[in-house]
């Protein structure tokens, strides 16, 4: 049988995941790609293997995977309950997937996007260059149970059981936002109002973009109700009919006519991507020059990532076969030596 | 207004982006400045340029901020702007003058009476001056591969419909605001649809994906709902195009 993982139970709304498609602006497709670009870097840095590689990204909810070869995984993103042939395994890590062994994902427990790694990465057809599926495009398709994924051949060279510290951006936060090109269609009162409001992420939100709620007064601009579509980037914060802002993501659409106040920085946007309903998120300007710096931290950050992982410290009350192992054969009555000797 | 010395503008767009815009409002010039200025632009191989496109009116650029500043770019832009006037210039050379059969009206596009009205036509009258006019891809957007096609006529200045259509089929021709939209997908739409093709305009599935580009021109040609028919079994619905020299 090739190589490949074969599912058995799907969460809605999981898609194959890359980095996305860059270049086709121009004919109206987004690049989209994995919603949470930081989960897919830490994937990659705990498998030790490029970020290109293709991965599973679950939306809230999990699924049942089985291994038609012995492989390596790595768990990333919005933590989720996983186990391995009902042995639970920690989220942050790479495992063993014995071929065979079934892999269960529950719901997420925060945040909102899970990403399920294989050692060598999923190798299913590539279309317009990538291999993530941008469904508002129509490209692609949702991954359902009875699906078999191929998988390339692993020649990463980390161990598994090793783990990482996650950057946290589960439960909302700061959004750190640069002023944009309708930033003045804004009043200066709106803008501190703005940055000055909490707002709770709203129960609408896909991998287009997040509606964030706002109790009170909304945001509209007089002056931004007529504007003439322009093009969108990620992470702009449009200003819908009804006040509300809403921020977009990877597969936004690339024109849009509603005013924008300003951008969410790249750094920011798995903290949008990942804010469960509820979560508390504010902005805050800064300028060009500290976003550029910011951005610039960020990439260092993403590059040093492999020297970030640790190997997992088994916590023994979590082992569930602890009696079987061998945990006294070292043990000695103390004359062993002295006995050998006469 | 395009000629006015407030345009064009240079602003940032995101952390990584300037937006070069000729106008606040759709208009032939500012539309014709943003495509030959992206041509321009695309033409000076500049380092660190990541990716170019057009929006209506506006020249999009993409960048990578650890290889080039701001404030380097910005010169750099300033400077090639200076170069001529974009809003008069010649269109870039290489586009395509596209003819694509259409079904006016009918069962298959059931809201040509209605747009008619609107503009104050007869039905007969507005299917000449729709399907003689040669409009411009001004830009694509809202769906892979989905144009926005102008100016139509003074007389199409007609609002969109304030609900929306549940469904037009891929391939509707829809009318509003001086423009025409060919819609590359099913979709709601609050545009007027007055005509049908057979165009497949995103085809993921092959080496071209995208059919059409911003500045090709277009001109949708009266048919009859049988010759369309025929024609769905054509990769391209009947449509040729020639280069415009």
């Amino acid at each position: 049988m090739n190589r490949s993982l074969i599912v058995h139970r799907a969460g809605q709304g999981m898609t194959i995941q890359d980095l996305g498609r860059f270049g086709y602006l121009e004919y109206g497709l987004s690049r989209g790609g994995a919603a949470d670009h930081l989960a897919i870097a830490e994937g990659a840095a705990l498998l030790g293997q490029g970020r290109c590689k293709a991965t599973l990204e679950m939306a809230g909810m999990g699924g049942e995977f089985e291994a038609t070869e012995d492989m390596r995984i790595a768990l990333t993103g919005a933590p989720m309950r996983a186990s391995v042939d009902g042995a639970r395994v920690v989220w942050n890590a790479s495992h063993a997937l014995p071929k065979g062994a079934r892999l269960s994902i529950g719901g997420a427990v925060t945040g909102v996007y899970g990403y399920l790694h294989v050692g060598g990465g999923l190798e299913t057809t590539v279309k317009l260059g990538a291999r993530s599926a941008h469904l508002a495009a129509g490209l692609g398709s949702p991954v359902l149970a009875g699906d078999s994924l191929p998988v390339g051949p692993d020649q990463g060279v980390c161990q598994i059981g090793m783990g990482l510290e996650p950057s946290q951006r589960f439960d909302g936060g700061l959004l750190r936002i640069v002023p944009s090109l309708q930033t003045e269609f804004f009043t200066p009162e709106q803008i501190q109002h703005f940055e000055t409001t909490e707002f709770r992420r709203d129960t609408r939100g896909n991998r287009m973009g997040v509606r964030l709620q706002t109790k009170g007064v909304g945001f509209q601009s007089e002056a931004g109700l007529s504007v003439v579509s322009e093009v969108i980037v990620p992470g702009d914060v449009q200003i819908t009919g009804d006040g509300a802002p809403f921020v977009l993501l990877s597969e936004c659409q690339t024109t849009g006519g509603y005013p924008r106040i300003g951008t969410v920085l790249p750094a920011d946007l798995p903290r949008v991507a990942q804010a469960c309903a509820g979560a508390v998120l504010q902005f805050k300007f800064v300028s060009l020059e500290d976003a550029v710096e910011i951005e610039s931290r960020e990439w260092k950050k993403l590059q040093n990532l492999r020297q970030t992982i640790q190997p997992l410290i088994r916590d023994p009350r979590k082992i569930p076969n602890l009696l079987s192992y061998q945990l006294i054969s070292g043990v000695t009555a103390g004359d062993d030596l002295d006995k050998a000797l006469q | 207004m395009p000629l006015s010395s407030e345009w064009p503008r240079l602003c940032t767009l995101g952390v990584d982006g300037f937006l070069v815009q000729f106008g606040d409002r759709l208009s032939e010039q500012a539309n014709r400045a943003a495509l030959t200025f992206r041509v321009a632009l695309e033409s000076q191989n500049w380092d660190g340029i990541e990716e170019t496109s057009t929006s209506l009116v506006s020249t999009y650029l993409r960048f990578d901020p650890q290889w080039q500043t701001h404030a380097d770019l910005r010169v750099m832009l300033k400077g090639l702007l200076a170069q001529q006037d974009w809003f008069t210039g010649d269109l870039p050379t290489g586009r395509r003058l596209w003819r694509v059969p259409t079904v006016y009206g009918t069962t298959m596009a059931p809201q040509l009476d209605e747009a008619a009205r609107a503009a104050g036509m007869t039905v007969d009258e507005a299917v000449a001056s729709v399907s003689q006019s040669r409009v411009r891809v001004q830009t694509i957007g809202f769906a892979p591969g989905q144009p926005y096609l102008g100016e139509l006529p003074q007389v199409w200045n007609i609002p969109r419909q304030t609900a929306l259509t549940d469904k037009v089929p891929e391939g509707a021709l829809a009318v509003a605001i001086q423009q025409l939209v060919l819609f590359s997908v099913t979709t709601p739409t609050g545009w007027r649809h007055i005509g049908q093709t057979a165009f497949r305009l995103f085809r993921p599935e092959t080496e071209q994906p995208f059919v059409l580009r911003p500045g090709d021109e277009v001109i949708f040609v009266s048919t009859s709902p049988e010759t369309l028919t025929q024609m769905k079994r054509d990769a391209d619905g009947g449509a040729t195009f020639e280069v415009i020299t």
